[in-house]
């Protein structure tokens, strides 16, 4: 008996002394599943516990504007002057795509193509049916019927709304006049489904319906996703090669302490809906920052086959080296 | 008060533990209402009341916020869901209590209370999966050939049929609540003295007759009751709602079409309020639907008390 609380106890003083190596992390629910397969790897390797809490990417920010994490993570990229106020570093950890799916019966996977203009005008409402002439040039070999295009986006605000918005506010002026980019916006048409299951259920269950959701997503759910004519004039597809080729002709520059957003990127082959997951990271905390910076060194090294194994894009070598950089001007370097 | 200190020592002590426990809820309320409006105060200096609940546009971009599409959402899918609900959970009440053989009323009662004990989120994704897909292909379509042609009602109906609007949360939002209207209605009629409904039966009177003229106006502030409850968790109903109604900050008169309640809007969007202003009237919304949900309950126990004080004499 006395052995075994003993034992108790004893179990105790080392869960504390484990519970000291613990680094939270709280934002974006997107990278998720990916940072949750990097911090269980970690925690056997190193015996470090990662507790990440996906609470959604605003939540991060308050959270670590607040100083209650170690870490906060974001899927938009915060402004240059907004890292200077809170006093904040930013850096990106992974990188993900958008695709528009659809549902037009007779019609399969990496069919249709779409362009930034077309995209666009049937989400302001403008190309109402299927037929539409624009559509149809852009479709010449594929029979379109007349028949109304359902809209489906996110009804949640969302980093996966950001990023498409985005897209959309660059390539089209008209987008950017009349709604704006947004994890959330003031959508012209459409019904919205909650989350990426339920711009997903919609689309499946919506004859002639469109929405947009993540790569991952949709490849896991067998989704019919469309070609898009990228900034280079390709039609592409949406794959791990389309969003490296993204990444890696992206420029992301540390003085602005990453700022980008990775839509319509220059590649020949990139997918033009692209996105970076960023971390936050309090300017102050030296120490803690470092104990960070050795997980997602850590990560950058060892995590790139699990996160494509689950559909996520790793960060181009290239990029990891000037993050390895930015970190050791900083003195944040692990 | 002196009365009060001469009692035993004891009762002194548990009169103000039990005191205290009953003050807890009253703080509770108050510190809600405290915390709703400290956190709204931004938006309410920079909207005002009226034009807050009178807006409808509801634009995170440019930082235009207005309550008036999620308002219309809850009222509407409420109200819809009580002009459903009550009638149908009066009927399980007089079933139950009158008209079923007593081996079928148990099995029928626990079916009831069960449905009230299943989560929300359950309702939510049995109407998206299933009432979702038989609404848009069968009952709404019946619904425009029957209503369609008519005068004003068929532009209840307009739209194209998709199974994700204001009729299939309500629809959903109905079933919810049935359980709480039928048991307590029941309760309530069970409560009807039998001496009463034997003379009428003596004197003559049909069953429904009984019913009526009886058990009815006897047990009418119960049933009262529980539409009062009912009510509440219609308004405050999230998960469910949130699945099937599309989320569409708009006011339309079609029940076809998408539109957004209060709950839903804060479900949806509270998670990824980057910016003050719009965190600040997410909070401004919850504060009204707290007004709201609190000045329908105050109307209805008016009514209540106003009607027992009738039943009385």
């Amino acid at each position: 008996m006395k052995k075994l609380i003993l034992g108790i106890l004893a179990g105790g003083v080392i869960g504390t002394a484990v519970a000291d190596e613990l680094i939270n992390g709280a934002g974006a629910t997107f990278p998720y599943p990916v940072y949750r397969a990097w911090a269980y790897m970690y925690y056997k390797e190193t015996g470090i516990k990662v507790n990440y809490q996906s609470i959604g990417s605003g939540g991060g920010i308050r959270q670590i504007k607040n100083r209650t994490v170690d870490f906060g993570a974001s899927d938009a990229p915060l402004p240059p002057e907004k890292l200077d106020e809170y006093k904040l570093y930013q850096f990106p950890a992974i990188i993900g795509g958008v695709v528009p799916v659809v549902n037009i019966p007779g019609i399969k996977e990496g069919q249709l193509k779409l362009d930034g203009y077309t995209l666009c005008h049937i989400y302001l409402g403008d190309i109402k049916y299927w037929d539409n002439q624009k559509l149809k040039s852009l479709n010449p070999n594929i029979n379109l019927p007349h028949k109304e295009i359902r809209v489906v986006h996110r009804a949640d605000a969302s980093g996966t709304t950001a990023i498409f918005t985005t897209y959309l506010s660059q390539v089209c002026p008209e987008w950017k006049e009349k709604v704006g980019a947004g994890k959330a916006v003031s959508w012209p048409v459409g019904i919205g489904g909650k989350g990426n299951e339920g711009v997903a259920n919609y689309v499946k269950r919506l004859k002639f319906s469109i929405g947009y959701v993540e790569f991952a997503y949709a490849k896991q759910n067998r989704l019919k996703y469309t070609l898009l004519k990228n900034k280079a004039g390709n039609f592409v597809k949406p794959s791990i090669e389309t969003f490296k080729s993204a990444g890696a002709t992206a420029e992301f520059d540390p003085e602005k302490h990453f700022y980008l957003w990775m839509v319509n990127a220059p590649g020949k082959n990139a997918w033009p809906i692209a996105g970076a997951s960023f971390i936050l990271e309090a300017r102050e905390k030296k120490e803690v920052n470092k104990k960070v910076n050795r997980f997602f060194k850590w990560a950058f090294e060892k995590g790139d086959e699990i996160a494509i194994r689950l559909d996520y894009v790793p960060l181009p070598q290239e990029l990891k080296q000037k993050i390895y950089k930015y970190w050791e001007k900083h003195g944040i370097a692990p | 008060m002196k009365k009060f200190l001469k009692l035993p020592f004891a009762d002194i002590v548990f009169a103000l533990i039990s005191f205290s426990a009953a003050i807890t809820i009253l703080t509770l309320v108050v510190a809600t209402v405290v915390v709703l409006f400290k956190e709204a105060s931004l938006a309410i200096d920079k909207f005002g009341f009226l034009k807050f609940i009178f807006t409808v546009e509801w634009n995170p971009v440019k930082e235009i916020f207005g309550a008036a599409a999620s308002l219309y959402g809850t009222l509407i899918t409420t109200f819809l869901a009580l002009l459903i609900a009550v009638p149908v959970s009066i009927g399980i009440a007089i079933f139950l209590t009158e008209v079923a053989p007593p081996f079928l009323r148990t099995p029928i009662g626990i079916a009831i209370e069960m449905l009230a004990a299943i989560p929300s989120i359950i309702y939510g994704m049995w109407g998206l999966f299933t009432l979702a897909p038989i609404m848009a292909d069968y009952i709404e379509p019946t619904l425009q050939k029957w209503f369609g042609d008519w005068p004003i009602v068929g532009k209840l109906f307009e739209g194209t049929p998709m199974g994700i609007d204001l009729l299939t949360a309500s629809v959903i939002l109905s079933i919810m609540i049935t359980p709480f209207i039928a048991s307590i209605s029941r309760d309530a009629f069970k409560l009807t003295p039998d001496i009463v409904k034997e003379s009428a039966y003596a004197l003559g009177a049909t069953k429904w007759e009984v019913i009526k003229d009886v058990v009815l106006p006897y047990s009418k502030l119960g049933v009262y009751g529980g539409i009062v409850l009912a009510l509440g968790r219609a308004l405050g109903e999230t998960m469910a709602v949130a699945f099937v109604l599309g989320n569409k900050h708009q006011i339309t008169f079609s029940l076809l079409d998408a539109a957004a309640t209060i709950t839903v809007t804060l479900a949806n969007e509270f998670t990824e309020a980057d910016t003050d202003l719009y965190l600040s009237s997410l909070f401004y919304l919850a504060l009204i639907l707290f007004l709201l949900s609190f000045s329908i309950l105050a109307v209805a126990k008016f009514f209540l008390l106003r009607a027992e004080k009738h039943f009385q004499r």
